[in-house]
């Protein structure tokens, strides 16, 4: 019904197109530094631990780039960066959300004549749609690299044996599934964050435990999603 | 003119209006008063449509804003103004995006005459280069008067006011009041008011509407409040030494 809600008595698309611009700058842009770090230390630690277990002879060291490439694509960049994505950009819905309902600015917004539920959520799911992806393509990449780094660095597999290990066996499939996966987190993250901050009543407190149940349901959701595409695609 | 026809309402088992009627007449400042927590604030969200009554209905110039259609409600939310108790300012706006956001949303107008109204109506509140201001820097009484300007920044036909004097001291409360009366006069609108000052109530009460424990007792205005002969009233009334003081000199 919420979801419905965002489609009934519309405002002008120049008007969402602005709102969305704006939201994707707060959602994508923002949520860019974040990203960056969590997905190049990902990488360089997911690369010294697989090396670290791959301690037969009788395993080629491009095994670990092999390992870093399928772990990133499949699981890491999509699946984990969307739980940072909750943390960072979910909350940050609940909370302008709730402090938008519990000041009156939603129904300022009524009043009006305005649909608040469309005015205010409908931008950030788009932008959401749109910057979500961008972000796990960009994660994956720095992953990549921060693995590439570690290993070159530390010496435990070469950079031509990195890049082999990349190449090796490479299912396209496999980007695909990863962003199918993000649009689908996407949507989770910010519908259920927005459900939570637009519905929140009573005063700060009640702001920040909707801040902390949008985050809590989101990872849930999240990992269930998961789970269920693993099953419904692979 | 604004109509209430009878208008009932209950959050679960608890009813807070009971059967409530009365008519706020155009171009005069309509006070609704009483304690707190006597049902004030449900009666105003329930005229704005924030609130669906559980029975009776609300009359825009005749037209049955309760039971109408979308495009009705939406049509007369259109002509309708409120400042909120905080303002409601929307935090990310600046002063001057804050008041031209009716004129953003509802209207066709070029740039300019938007620009030109907002600082028509910033003026007419009495502030002038605030625009570029964003609410956080601004004090609690020039939040009201943003959201007084941007009540009438539409040329809204019926302005609510709920509590527009709360947590301001006295001067600046009776400059909020004499501002109110000034533009309901000025555009002849509508305009109802939600208060419990009594100060507001003898500046601005042209017609005044007694609520207790959700039921209408008394309607009147700021000359016969004095003589209304109801108890729950003249409690209200006479609760502080001030005004203890007044009914004793009289």
């Amino acid at each position: 019904m919420f979801i419905g809600s965002l489609f009934a008595r519309r405002e002008t698309l120049k008007t969402y197109s602005k709102l969305t611009i704006d939201e994707c700058i707060k959602i994508g842009y923002d949520s860019l530094f974040i990203i960056a770090i969590v997905s190049t230390f990902m990488g360089a630690v997911t690369t010294l631990q697989t090396a670290y277990n791959l301690v037969s002879p009788f395993i080629p060291d491009y095994v670990i780039s092999l390992v870093v490439r399928d772990m990133t694509i499949l699981e890491m960049s999509p699946t984990i960066m969307a739980i940072v994505f909750a943390g960072k950009v979910g909350s940050n819905i609940a909370g302008e959300l709730g402090t938008m309902r519990i000041t009156e600015q939603i129904d300022a917004l009524e009043v009006m004549g305005i649909n608040s539920a469309s005015y205010l959520v409908l931008p950030k799911v788009v932008a959401s749609l749109i910057m979500y992806p961008m972000l796990v393509v960009i994660s994956a990449f720095l992953c990549i690299l921060g693995g590439y780094l570690a290993g070159t660095l530390s010496g435990v597999i070469t950079g031509a044996e990195y890049t082999y290990g990349l190449r090796f066996e490479f299912i396209p499939f496999t980007v695909q599934f990863a962003l199918t996966k993000s649009i689908v987190f996407a949507y989770l993250v910010t519908s259920i964050s927005a459900y939570k901050g637009f519905y929140t009543s009573g005063g700060a407190l009640q702001v920040g435990q909707a801040s902390t149940s949008a985050v809590t349901n989101s990872c849930i959701a999240i990992l269930v999603a998961d789970y269920l595409l693993a099953q419904i695609m692979l | 003119m604004i109509e209430l026809n009878q208008i009932n309402k209950s959050f679960d088992s608890k009813q807070i209006l009971f059967d409530i009627s009365g008519k706020f007449e155009k171009g005069k400042t309509n006070l609704i008063i009483g304690a707190s927590g006597t049902g004030k604030s449900v009666l105003l969200k329930s005229m704005v449509g924030l609130v669906q009554p559980d029975s009776g209905e609300v009359y825009y110039d005749g037209r049955d804003f309760t039971n109408g259609g979308k495009r009705l409600k939406t049509d007369v939310r259109r002509e309708i103004g409120m400042l909120f108790q905080g303002g409601a300012l929307f935090d990310s706006k600046t002063v001057e995006e804050n008041v031209k956001f009716p004129l953003d949303m509802l209207t066709k107008m070029r740039k300019d005459e938007k620009l030109d109204r907002v600082n028509t109506c910033l003026k007419m509140v009495g502030l002038e280069n605030v625009n570029t201001k964003m609410p956080s820097e601004i004090s609690g009484g020039m939040k009201k008067r943003v959201g007084i300007a941007r009540a009438i920044v539409n040329n809204s036909r019926y302005l609510y006011c709920d509590e527009p004097n709360s947590g301001l001291d006295p001067q600046t409360s009776i400059l909020i009041d004499n501002l109110i009366k000034d533009i309901t006069k000025e555009l002849d609108i509508t305009t109802i008011v939600v208060t419990h000052d009594m100060n507001s109530v003898m500046e601005i009460g042209e017609f005044v509407m007694f609520l207790y424990k959700g039921k209408k007792l008394w309607e009147g205005n700021n000359e016969t409040i004095f003589d209304c002969g109801v108890q729950e009233l003249e409690d209200f009334i006479f609760a502080n030494n001030l005004m203890r003081t007044v009914r004793k000199n009289r």
